[in-house]
Parts: C-alpha cells; sequence; structure tokens
C-alpha cells in the first residue's frame, strides 16, 4: 500500500504548501469584512462565499490551515520533547522513581482535559495579541499533552534498560551517559517519532474542539477550529454544502496524517 | 389616551369580536405544545427565580391585575378595581365575585391576604416579595368583606399596582396548596428533566363575548428543550407550536421558507452594550484607567462603531442602534428625544485630539507615546456577540485602536467582572423585563453592586454618577408619575452624554409559531407569543393574524 501513504504524503504537501503561500494564493484578507456581502454563496470573487461578517471564506481556510497545520506539530514537538524527558528519565531510573512519575502521569491522565484547558485558557492574560493567544493556545495544549507519550516512552525506555544490547554494554563498562547516548535515546528515536506524529491530529482536532467551545484561537485570526463553529447550526447548513469545505479537509488532512504515519508506526 | 395605545386597544376590541366566531372552530382536546430551554425550579409561585418557573406562573397563576402586553397599561384580572393611596405605601383592592380555584375551592379576601403574607414572610425569601420590600416594618392586610382587601405597606412603593402582576394569589384553604389556581391550566403532571402537561382550568372565571368558558386549548405540553437548533427543527417538524425568541439566522431562513409561520414583533427590551473597567484599584494599569475614566475616550470609541452595521449584519436587521439603558419597546418611560450617537470615526479623532491622543502611521497613541490597544471580553458560545466583538475590533482599527477580543467561559468572565475587576472592557447584553425602571435601582445606584463599571462606591466617584444617585432615589420617593418621567428623562441624557455603558443595538423580537395556533398576535414583552394564552386557539392551518 506504498501508493496510498504516498498520494497521502503527497496531499500533506500540497495543504501545507498552499496554506504557506496562503499570503500570495488568497484573494483577499483573512479579516477584511465585506459588510455588504454577509453570508454570500459562492462566487467568482469568493470562491467559498463570505461568512457572517461577509469575510472571504475560502482566504480564512487558508490562512486557518496555515495556522493549525504550522501550531499542531510545533505543540507536537513540545509535547514529544516532555515525554521524552519525563518517560525516558522515569524509564531509565527505574525504580520507586519510576512508579513515581508513572502515577503522576496516571493522575495526569485522569483528569478532564476539556475542563482544566478551559480553567487555564482564563487565567491568562487578557491584553494578547491574536498571534501571540494562538501561540499560546497551542503551547498549552503542547504542555498538557505528554502524559499518554510518556507512559510508551516509558515503558520502552524500561524495556531497552532490560534488554541484552544494554547489559552487554553495562558490562564493557559503558557509563550511563555513554549508554543514553550510544544505546537508549537513538533506540527511542522511532517511538518517539510515532509519538509526535500520532499527537499532530490529536491537537488539531483538540484546537477545533476549543474553536468549537469559542475559546480556541482569537479573533480575527481564523484556524480549522473557529471555521468549523459555522457547522454549529446543523438547522442552517444543509442548504450551504460549502460550508462543509473545512471539515472535509480536517477530515481528509487528519487521516493522510494517519496513512503517512502508518510506517512510523512499523518503526515503533 | 395616545394614538398607539388606542390604536392597541382598538385592535384588542376587533379581535375579540372576531374570536368568539372564529374560536367556534377550535379543536376539541387540543393542545398546545412548546419547549422550556431549562427544568423549571420550582412550582411555587412565589419562589420563581428563573424563566421556566416563570412560564409556569404566567401560565397557571391567577393575579389580581396584570399588565396587558400590548398597550402596557394594567388591566383587571381577579381584581375589578384598585386604588393607591397618596402616600403610595398602601393599595386596596375590589374582588371579582364567584371566582373559584381549581379544585372548586372559593377565591376571597383571605386568599389575597394569606398570599400576601406568605410573600412578605422573610423565611422563605420569595424573589417576587422582594420588590415589594420598601423599608423595615410589617406589611398590614385589612379584610373588609369577602371581596375587599386593604395592604399596607412599611414605606412607599413606586409602582406599587403594577408589581401585582407577577403576584399569583394562593389559596388558604385549599387542601392541595400551592397547586390549586386561579389561572387559566393547572399543572396535571410532571416529569422531572422531560416534560410538564397542563390541563384546562375547570373554574377558570374568564368568558368570551359569546359565553363561553376560557381557554379555548384544552391542554399545554412543555417539553424541556435546552438545545434551540433542535427545538427549531422540532417547530419544522410540527412537534412543538412555537418559539418565541428565535435567532436572526433562523428567522431568516424560516421566513424564506414558510412566511406565515415568522413574526418580528418590533424592538424588545433586551440591549447589547460595552462598558471600560472604571474600577480605581482595578489590575489594569492606571494610565489605561485614565483612558477609560475619560468622557471623550468613551464618546470617541462610541462614535467609531458602527451600530447600523451591527444591526444589519449581525442581526440581519432585526435590530436597531440603541440609544439608552431603557429600550424603546418601553413606550412609558423611553426619552424619545434621544438619538443612538452617530458613526462618525472623523468626530471619534477630534474627541480623541481633546485628550491628547494623536494617529500616527495609522496606530493610536496616547499622549505619554503608549500606543492604544486593549481587551474585550465577552462570553464565549454566544455567536452573535462574538460577531460584535470582530466589529467592533475593525471599527476601531480603523481610528488606529488594536482592540483584542478574547472569548471567556461564561464564571470566568463573571469572576472577573464581578470580583477580581481584572478586565479592560466587557462585551454583554442585559435581558430587562421589568418595564419600571425603578427595578434597575442596583445598575445606576453608585453604592450598587450591578453598577457594574466601578461597583460598590462608598461616595459617588464623579458629578455625574452622584446627580443620578439624585436623580434615581428623587423618583423612588415619589409616586408622581410626571415628576417620575422627568427624573427618569434626565437620568437617561446624562448616560447618554457620559456613556458609562456603550449601548449598542435592541434586539428585535423574533418569534415562530405553527400556522395552526390561531389568534396569535406576538408583542415585544415577555411573553412574546403567549401573552394572550386565554385566547389562543389550534384549528385548521391559517393565514397570518395580523
Amino acid at each position: 500500500m506504498m501508493w496510498v501513504r504516498r498520494a497521502a504524503m503527497a496531499f500533506l504537501v500540497a495543504v501545507f504548501a498552499a496554506s504557506l503561500l496562503a499570503r500570495w494564493i488568497a484573494p483577499d484578507s483573512y479579516a477584511h469584512q465585506f459588510r455588504d456581502l454577509p453570508d454570500a454563496a459562492p462566487s467568482t470573487q469568493h470562491w467559498l462565499g463570505t461568512d457572517d461578517l461577509g469575510r472571504d471564506r475560502f482566504s480564512r481556510l487558508l490562512y486557518g490551515t496555515h495556522i493549525s497545520l504550522l501550531l499542531a506539530p510545533a505543540a507536537a514537538l513540545v509535547s514529544s520533547g516532555l515525554a521524552a524527558l519525563i518517560g525516558g528519565a522515569a524509564g531509565f531510573a527505574g525504580g520507586w522513581m519510576e512508579s513515581c512519575v508513572m502515577a503522576a502521569t496516571d493522575l495526569f491522565l485522569s483528569l478532564p482535559w476539556l475542563f482544566l484547558l478551559i480553567t487555564v485558557r482564563a487565567f491568562l492574560p487578557l491584553n494578547v495579541s491574536p498571534i501571540a493567544s494562538v501561540a499560546i493556545t497551542f503551547a498549552l495544549l503542547g504542555c498538557l499533552g505528554w502524559a499518554a507519550a510518556a507512559r510508551v516512552i516509558c515503558a520502552d525506555a524500561r524495556a531497552l534498560c532490560n534488554s541484552d544490547i544494554v547489559l552487554l554494554a553495562r558490562a564493557s563498562g559503558s557509563s550511563g551517559f555513554r549508554l543514553l547516548r550510544r544505546h537508549i535515546i537513538p533506540n527511542l528515536m522511532p517511538v518517539l517519532s510515532a509519538q509526535f506524529w500520532i499527537s499532530i491530529p490529536v491537537f488539531i482536532l483538540t484546537e477545533a474542539n476549543l474553536g468549537i467551545l469559542g475559546l480556541g484561537v482569537a479573533e480575527p485570526l481564523p484556524s480549522w477550529g473557529s471555521l468549523l463553529r459555522e457547522l454549529e447550526s446543523f438547522s442552517a447548513f444543509s442548504a450551504q454544502p460549502w460550508l462543509f469545505a473545512p471539515l472535509i479537509l480536517l477530515v481528509v488532512t487528519v487521516s493522510c496524517f494517519h496513512l503517512a504515519m502508518g510506517n512510523q508506526e512499523a518503526w515503533a | 389616551m395616545k394614538r398607539p395605545a388606542l390604536f392597541a386597544l382598538m385592535l384588542t376590541g376587533f379581535c375579540g369580536a372576531l374570536l368568539a366566531g372564529a374560536a367556534a372552530a377550535a379543536q376539541p382536546g387540543s393542545q398546545l405544545r412548546f419547549s422550556l430551554n431549562s427544568e423549571p425550579k420550582t412550582l411555587n409561585p412565589l419562589l420563581v427565580d428563573d424563566d421556566a418557573s416563570e412560564t409556569i406562573r404566567y401560565l397557571t397563576g391567577g393575579v389580581l391585575a396584570r399588565l396587558n402586553r400590548v398597550t402596557q397599561q394594567l388591566q383587571p384580572e381577579l381584581a375589578t378595581a384598585w386604588k393607591v393611596n397618596r402616600a403610595g405605601d398602601a393599595i386596596s383592592f375590589t374582588l371579582r365575585r364567584n371566582v373559584r380555584f381549581s379544585d372548586g375551592t372559593p377565591f376571597s379576601a383571605a386568599d389575597v391576604a394569606y398570599t400576601i403574607h406568605r410573600l412578605m414572610d422573610s423565611a422563605i425569601h420569595s424573589p417576587t416579595g422582594d420588590s415589594f420590600r420598601s423599608g423595615k416594618g410589617k406589611v398590614e392586610t385589612r379584610v373588609a368583606g369577602a371581596d375587599q382587601i386593604s395592604i399596607k405597606f412599611p414605606a412607599p412603593i413606586v409602582g406599587l399596582d403594577k408589581l401585582f402582576d407577577q403576584v399569583a394569589i394562593l389559596s388558604a384553604q385549599s387542601p392541595k396548596g400551592k397547586m390549586a389556581v386561579l389561572g387559566p391550566y393547572y399543572v396535571a403532571e410532571n416529569k422531572a428533566g422531560s416534560y410538564l402537561l397542563l390541563r384546562r382550568n375547570p373554574n377558570y372565571w374568564k368568558r368570551d363575548s359569546a359565553g363561553r368558558q376560557l381557554p379555548y386549548i384544552d391542554s399545554i405540553r412543555l417539553d424541556v428543550e435546552q438545545n434551540r437548533d433542535i427545538e427549531m427543527l422540532r417547530l419544522e417538524r410540527g412537534e412543538i407550536d412555537f418559539i418565541d425568541s428565535v435567532s436572526a439566522e433562523n428567522y431568516d431562513r424560516l421566513a424564506a421558507r414558510a412566511p406565515k409561520m415568522v413574526y418580528d414583533a418590533g424592538v424588545s427590551m433586551d440591549a447589547e452594550q460595552m462598558w471600560f473597567n472604571e474600577v480605581p484599584n482595578a489590575p489594569p494599569p492606571d494610565y489605561k484607567k485614565a483612558w477609560f475614566t475619560s468622557v471623550r475616550f468613551r464618546r470617541a470609541i462610541s462614535e467609531s462603531i458602527n451600530r447600523a452595521d451591527l444591526a444589519r449584519v449581525v442581526f440581519h436587521g432585526h435590530a436597531q442602534p440603541a440609544v439608552s439603558w431603557i429600550s424603546p419597546a418601553n413606550r412609558v418611560w423611553f426619552d424619545a428625544s434621544l438619538r443612538p450617537h452617530p458613526f462618525d470615526p472623523n468626530s471619534a479623532l477630534r474627541l480623541l485630539a481633546e485628550d491628547g491622543f494623536s494617529l500616527r502611521n495609522g496606530a493610536l497613541y496616547d499622549r505619554g507615546g503608549r500606543a492604544v490597544e486593549f481587551s474585550l471580553i465577552t462570553n464565549a458560545g454566544n455567536r452573535s456577540r462574538e460577531s460584535m466583538a470582530a466589529m467592533i475590533q475593525q471599527d476601531l482599527a480603523g481610528i488606529g485602536i488594536r482592540l483584542n477580543v478574547v472569548t471567556l467561559d461564561f464564571p470566568s468572565l463573571l469572576e472577573r467582572i464581578t470580583r477580581s475587576y481584572d478586565y479592560e472592557s466587557c462585551l454583554l447584553g442585559l435581558v430587562n423585563n421589568d418595564l419600571d425602571p425603578d427595578a434597575q435601582m442596583n445598575v445606576w445606584l453608585s453604592s450598587g453592586k450591578n453598577h457594574i463599571w466601578n461597583p460598590n462606591q462608598k461616595t459617588p466617584a464623579t458629578a455625574w454618577e452622584a446627580e443620578i444617585d439624585r436623580l434615581m432615589r428623587a423618583q423612588a420617593a415619589t409616586i408622581d408619575g410626571k415628576k417620575r418621567k422627568q427624573e427618569i428623562d434626565e437620568v437617561q441624557e446624562l448616560v447618554w452624554r457620559e456613556e458609562p455603558f456603550i449601548y449598542l443595538v435592541n434586539k428585535d423580537a423574533l418569534v415562530a409559531v405553527s400556522t395552526n395556533l390561531h389568534n396569535v398576535h406576538p408583542v415585544a414583552l415577555a411573553p412574546q407569543v403567549y401573552w394572550n394564552i386565554d385566547q389562543l386557539w389550534m384549528g385548521p392551518t391559517r393565514g397570518r393574524d395580523r
């Protein structure tokens, strides 16, 4: 099924490229309100019509994709880094430290995430620019999303520490640091990589959920979450199928992430 | 009598004449169905404090006098006449004879006395009773025969007679207690969290001009449904008969498909407004507080917001630029001489220049060289408010101000505006169902906790707040209607000039009604659709009752 993976990768590259070139491709600013054209149907001027404030939907979709697809990997990087640090250290140290860290991780996993995010978001400073707010939102997601990956990495690190290769290295006099550098970290990389790829769609969807609650990216910046809010009124969209564009893009992109990372999971 | 009131009276009379004949076609065993957006907290009419309970009270409670939602005048119900004394601290009622509760218990002045004593009993903490608590001391009732009662309060109460619109009379003798009612319906079934079934009160006292006992509709089923979209779908499927608060978006969609089902009852009592945090020791930096406490700054912000666009784009034209803390829907108290602040960014910049602000390279700077930027909080999940905030953001960008819109969950927002005061400006809407401005004393008195821009002041922070305090206290101390109106007009003018609240729009009352429901005349005041519940009837698909 290599061709499916390749097609998925090609789609992701195309979407990434289009979103990165949004400034040049988008016909209008994502924030400009054509107040005489609210809720307009698709036309040659506005390919996906306009939203309730008259903003060009196609431009907003491009910029929203730009934000969601750039910041979700950044958040995934933060969470994978934290997971590697916490899970790796616990697995390598073993004993009571591993037990304590894993207990804390379990506690972290049992927290009601959505409510925690809403609470943390409420305590953040108010006077931040939309760009800062979107960075804060994804940084929060990254900082709070390490626990599940840490569990996997801890288990793998523990298994590596008990493996023959590490036992042999220990027997041949390798120090702890050398063991980490030469044996443990290189062997954990595939797992870390898989965790990174798995996290990206999760963060995209979490931001979308926050956006649906109105707590994601601040106005006037678009994100997939804020664009999906137009589907809230399900009694309204039956006559406007173009409203589904962000949903279709989200579903296809997340599916492509899963298809493309198939080989990453195989590494793990 | 003023012309609108006269017209409304003629309309009511004309409809009444037509009604008796038309209602003969009413379907026997008919049932009206509509949704409550939450479960009623109580069925005790004295403890009503939420919309759902208020609905039950309106449908089941018999009152001495009812505020006519069309004329906005009080009309006789269980009392045929009443008189407030000169001092405004006592009222006497002449009661209707031969009236019985839903269980057959006779109604008399003793029931009114019992209700008043229960209402004013401090042990039961009646929110309705709070409106009558004018001073320390006991409320005295004097029953002079089965149909005469006088009630004396310890201190004068403004608009005393109108307060009785919300007092459902309880039976002093009925073994069914509060479940015995004098209104058109009684609660027959209550399935918690699911539905309530009301049945026609067999002893209801009202009759139509043909002598037929009202109400026409036999039962009312109230389904608890929190999701407004599902409520809309159920209306379209014919599972419910009306919705009394439809969004502008749904209104337009339904109007395109079924124009006979929608009504724009005109401007409502609801206003959307923004304000700045003027609390002296609040967290925002001093230089920002200096902006916010400047009337020129507030006025400039007000003049740079395009209210007409807000009404047209966000509310699809079903709103109008707001003027005052009293809506134009309030015919008695609205100051019609006031006009909305114009959209005039040039005038706004001139006002700002007077305060030392300057526009450089598209950005506004204060006299200290700081870029003008502030945050606006509003509640997350409210689409129209979020859209308004985005439009205000673009309008303010036009005069070089950077506005950061922050949506917060409602408890967090309340925490900031009422406790921590950690915010800069806020956009919210106030729902006001009370016609008498005296009900808003706690908003306008500088010592009030709802004086939200700077609450709980020991002494008024500004001369104009001191003047509002004086005027509000003066209007509360007199029952002279003309004098009160003059004082309330002065308060409206002060608020218009100083703009502690920047009033943005007054929304229209939009309703959707099944074509099987007849004699529907939606109004701006709540309850918009069923204010004349005893005269509504179900029948074959109608044209439009206009």
